[in-house]
């Protein structure tokens, strides 16, 4: 194989990976957006065991991500990660806070203690889901690269309003999804209330959304240019409303997976967007293009990209294999017990 | 302070503190496999209880290890990004192979060891807690190959191309198997088994100095010790054959360990020293065996070992640290060793439990393993400067370049801020588990239904 067809097939790999940590993570770190919503100690317990037994499943998807980013494309993964360098911090710090909140928080019965670890959890989890859009969002944007793809940039240079834009948009589209998957795991009274929340997350998601759409296509052309180039593509934005405007109907009908999965796949058509508007760049590097690191100038050689072609290949299988199993295992709703958190 | 020492200082602070968990998982898992398996073949009910309670701090102690964890990947784009691109090629994959098959199978089946208790079949539950622990060895697996690429560099070669330098693999195998990864794999694991087995040894010598849960704790002792002591005899002989390849891959790590600094000389060996680093000569007690150095790695006391001063001062490692880490490692080691072993010996004879103070020195020694542990990488890791990959990139030549003084200093300082807390609420929270003890599993509230009377189905 061609290393410009390795490094495009590990530029899929990198996405579909990233994607499934958005679809995964997304609703654990958006039922961690929510936690605060309600007062009651039970409802609290129930959301965190709804997440208990896959949120740290959940999380592998992005540490394989970055790992996966480090063995292909290197030099994306050193200038991303130097570059943002108080952001990943910041991101370590609330996946940190949101990790052990969810582990600590039943241990004491005291309020005090328990309001902590809520806040902690909540606090993390929205933190998280900011940055990872903010991310997303400067890297459609562009960064200032040099001719050595070193980010010459400020942090504050990283929190202009379109990176903004995305950060909180990311933040309404997990809120929906966690909220969705509430309703799903849920019965009785908390369900009544996660319903509501399915609602007004809708609301401000849509919002957020038409104001992004709006903004990408005023100020930032080149992420719609493959669209504009491929008419057919404009199937994908299509198939993505579509998608979202089936939510409240399953919602409506009380077919609660489908909403699920309509909210999945919304998200899973919205990262393939991103990701064929970007191909092949990885970081676009704004003003200075010529600078930009594509999968090209910063993947590793081909010889590495094959052998852990075979890795991924042979891994992947098993791993979709005993992610399905655990799924299948905690169906249902979710009941308080003895090992409950 | 300059931006160097910083990041290294972050690094080994924001590592050591992870790995406080890791090996006290990989340890628990071995002792909790084993307690099912007991339990699946007898179907005590004891063992059920003892192996609950002990999966309620693998959790906290799993939990631990993830928060922690997530960071140090992150740390070598954020910190050390010229490393990155220099060893992405090669380094990159051992972690991107340790996503896919260690830590998707860790968090995928813990879910079920955690929360599987009741929910689904013994058998199903003990291979989710088999899978865990292999999980928990193919990580140590990944990463260590990793690490040891580091230490001993090959299967690969150095590409200069569009004015940038950097490694690729030529052979993935003769990378994976580098001269060091396979001895310092079965070392770490040792280590690994060692920490988990003596957590379970100290509570339970607690849990019958105080008579309470007497019976799981005696059960969890017999295990323990036995897993303790199997290691500990591993340790011993990995760890000459680490220290075999130290000398023939890294000769001025051996010598930093023993701060021989005589160019080409047979060399002695120290129970204690000081190294007089300006004098370039050790004070100390010396093995009292003449050349003991010479002959464990030559086989012969009287063959020359390579010195400190056959390398220019800037090649070599820092000694006083590497010298005292590796030799307090050593003494621990050797501490294990013979705790472990009287431990089964006065099991065997049936007097372990009566005998007060040696129960209260096995409540102390769950630091021991710990702490050598912390000495074994200190040495291995400092041991390796000056260099980043032994023998192609200097420490210093790893930097992020856009990453200034002031902001490590910030990062760093919220690290240890967060981490104190971490550990303070850590240690209270295992200490309340280990006050609180296992449970009494309920009749009836077995997994695949059945009632457990006088240890048998009825």
């Amino acid at each position: 194989m061609s290393a410009s067809m390795l490094a495009t097939i590990w530029y899929a790999i990198v996405g579909v990976l990233l994607t499934g940590y958005a679809i995964l993570d997304g609703f654990d770190l958006g039922v961690g957006a929510l936690h605060l919503l309600t007062r009651k100690d039970e409802h609290r317990r129930l959301m965190i065991n709804a997440i208990g037994p896959v949120w740290d499943g959940n999380e592998v998807w992005l540490v394989t991500g970055g790992g996966a980013l480090f063995a292909a494309f290197p030099e994306a993964y050193a200038t991303a990660f130097s570059g943002f360098y108080g952001a990943f911090i910041l991101l370590l710090f609330a996946l940190i806070f949101r990790a052990v909140s969810i582990e600590f928080r039943s241990k004491e019965p005291s309020r005090a203690w328990r309001t902590a670890w809520d806040v902690g959890f909540a606090v993390g989890s929205i933190v998280a889901a900011l940055l990872i859009g903010v991310a997303v969002g400067n890297i459609a944007w562009g960064i200032p690269l040099d001719d050595r793809h070193e980010h010459v940039g400020t942090l504050i240079g990283l929190l202009h309003p379109y990176a903004l834009l995305v950060g909180v948009t990311t933040v309404a589209l997990f809120m929906m999804h966690g909220s969705i998957y509430v309703v799903m795991k849920t019965d009785g009274e908390l369900q009544e209330i996660a319903r509501g929340w399915v609602r007004n997350t809708m609301i401000f998601f849509i919002l957020c959304y038409v104001l992004t759409t709006m903004a990408t296509l005023l100020y930032v052309p080149h992420m719609a240019a493959r669209l504009r180039a491929h008419p057919v593509l404009f199937v994908l934005p299509v198939l993505n409303v579509l998608a979202i405007a089936n939510i409240p109907r399953e919602i409506h009908l009380k077919r609660e997976l489908r909403a699920f999965l309509s909210s999945c796949a919304a998200m899973a058509v919205l990262v393939a967007l991103f990701g064929l508007n970007m191909f092949p760049n990885l970081i676009l590097s704004n003003p200075v293009t010529a600078n930009s690191l594509t999968i090209h100038n910063a993947a590793s050689s081909a010889r590495t990209l094959s052998t852990m072609l075979y890795v991924a290949v042979g891994g992947m299988p098993f791993v979709i294999g005993y992610t399905s199993i655990i799924y299948w295992v905690f169906r249902g709703k979710v009941r308080l017990d003895a090992t409950s958190y | 302070m300059d931006v160097a020492f910083l990041a290294r200082l972050q690094f080994a602070l924001t590592i050591a503190f992870h790995y406080v968990f890791p090996p006290m998982s990989i340890g628990l898992g071995v002792v909790l496999v084993v307690l099912e398996a007991i339990w699946l073949k007898t179907r005590d009910p004891l063992a059920e209880q003892t192996a609950r309670f002990w999966t309620k701090v693998f959790g906290l102690v799993f939990a631990m290890g993830v928060a922690t964890g997530i960071v140090m990947e992150f740390e070598f784009g954020t910190n050390w990004s010229t490393y990155s691109r220099f060893v992405g090629d090669v380094f990159g994959s051992p972690l991107a192979a340790e996503g896919i098959f260690a830590f998707f199978l860790e968090s995928g089946f813990l879910a079920l060891l955690l929360f599987g208790w009741g929910r689904v079949r013994p058998a199903l539950h003990f291979l989710a807690t088999v899978m865990v622990t292999l999980g928990a060895h193919f990580s140590a697996v990944w990463i260590i190959v990793a690490n040891s690429w580091q230490q001993t560099p090959a299967g690969h070669h150095i590409v200069e191309a569009g004015g940038r330098v950097r490694a690729e693999i030529v052979d993935f195998w003769a990378m994976v198997f580098n001269p060091s990864t396979v001895d310092r794999l079965t070392h770490t694991l040792s280590g690994a088994w060692q920490t988990g087995a003596w957590l379970v040894i100290s509570v339970s010598a607690f849990y019958v100095l105080r008579k309470r849960h007497e019976q799981a704790a005696r059960l969890g002792m017999r295990v323990a010790l036995v897993i303790a002591l199997i290691a500990s005899l591993a340790q011993l002989a990995t760890g000459h054959g680490s220290a075999d390849g130290v000398a023939e891959h890294q000769p001025a790590k051996l010598a930093a360990f023993e701060g021989h600094y005589a160019e080409s000389a047979p060399a002695d060996m120290y129970v204690l020293g000081w190294v007089d680093e300006a004098g370039e000569r050790v004070v100390g007690l010396r093995v009292p065996v003449a050349g003991m150095l010479s002959l464990l790695v030559h086989g012969d006391a009287t063959k020359p070992v390579t010195g400190l001063r056959a390398f220019a001062p800037q090649d070599r490692p820092p000694v006083q640290i590497v010298f005292q880490s590796y030799h307090l490692m050593v003494a621990l080691g050797m501490l294990l060793i013979g705790a472990s072993a009287a431990g089964v010996v006065l099991l065997w004879r049936e007097r372990l439990f009566r005998m007060r103070p040696v129960l209260w020195a096995f409540v102390l020694m769950v630091a021991a393993p710990q702490a050598a542990n912390q000495l074994g990488w200190i040495s291995a890791e400092v041991g390796r400067q000056p260099w980043i990959v032994y023998g192609l990139l200097r420490t210093t030549d790893g930097l992020s370049r856009v990453v200034d003084a002031r902001q490590v200093t910030v990062s760093l300082v919220l690290f240890t801020v967060v981490y104190l807390l971490l550990m303070v609420v850590f240690v209270y929270l295992l200490d309340k588990k280990i006050k609180h003890g296992p449970d009494s599993v309920e009749a009836g509230e077995h997994a695949d239904g059945s009632v457990m009377v006088g240890g048998q189905r009825a």
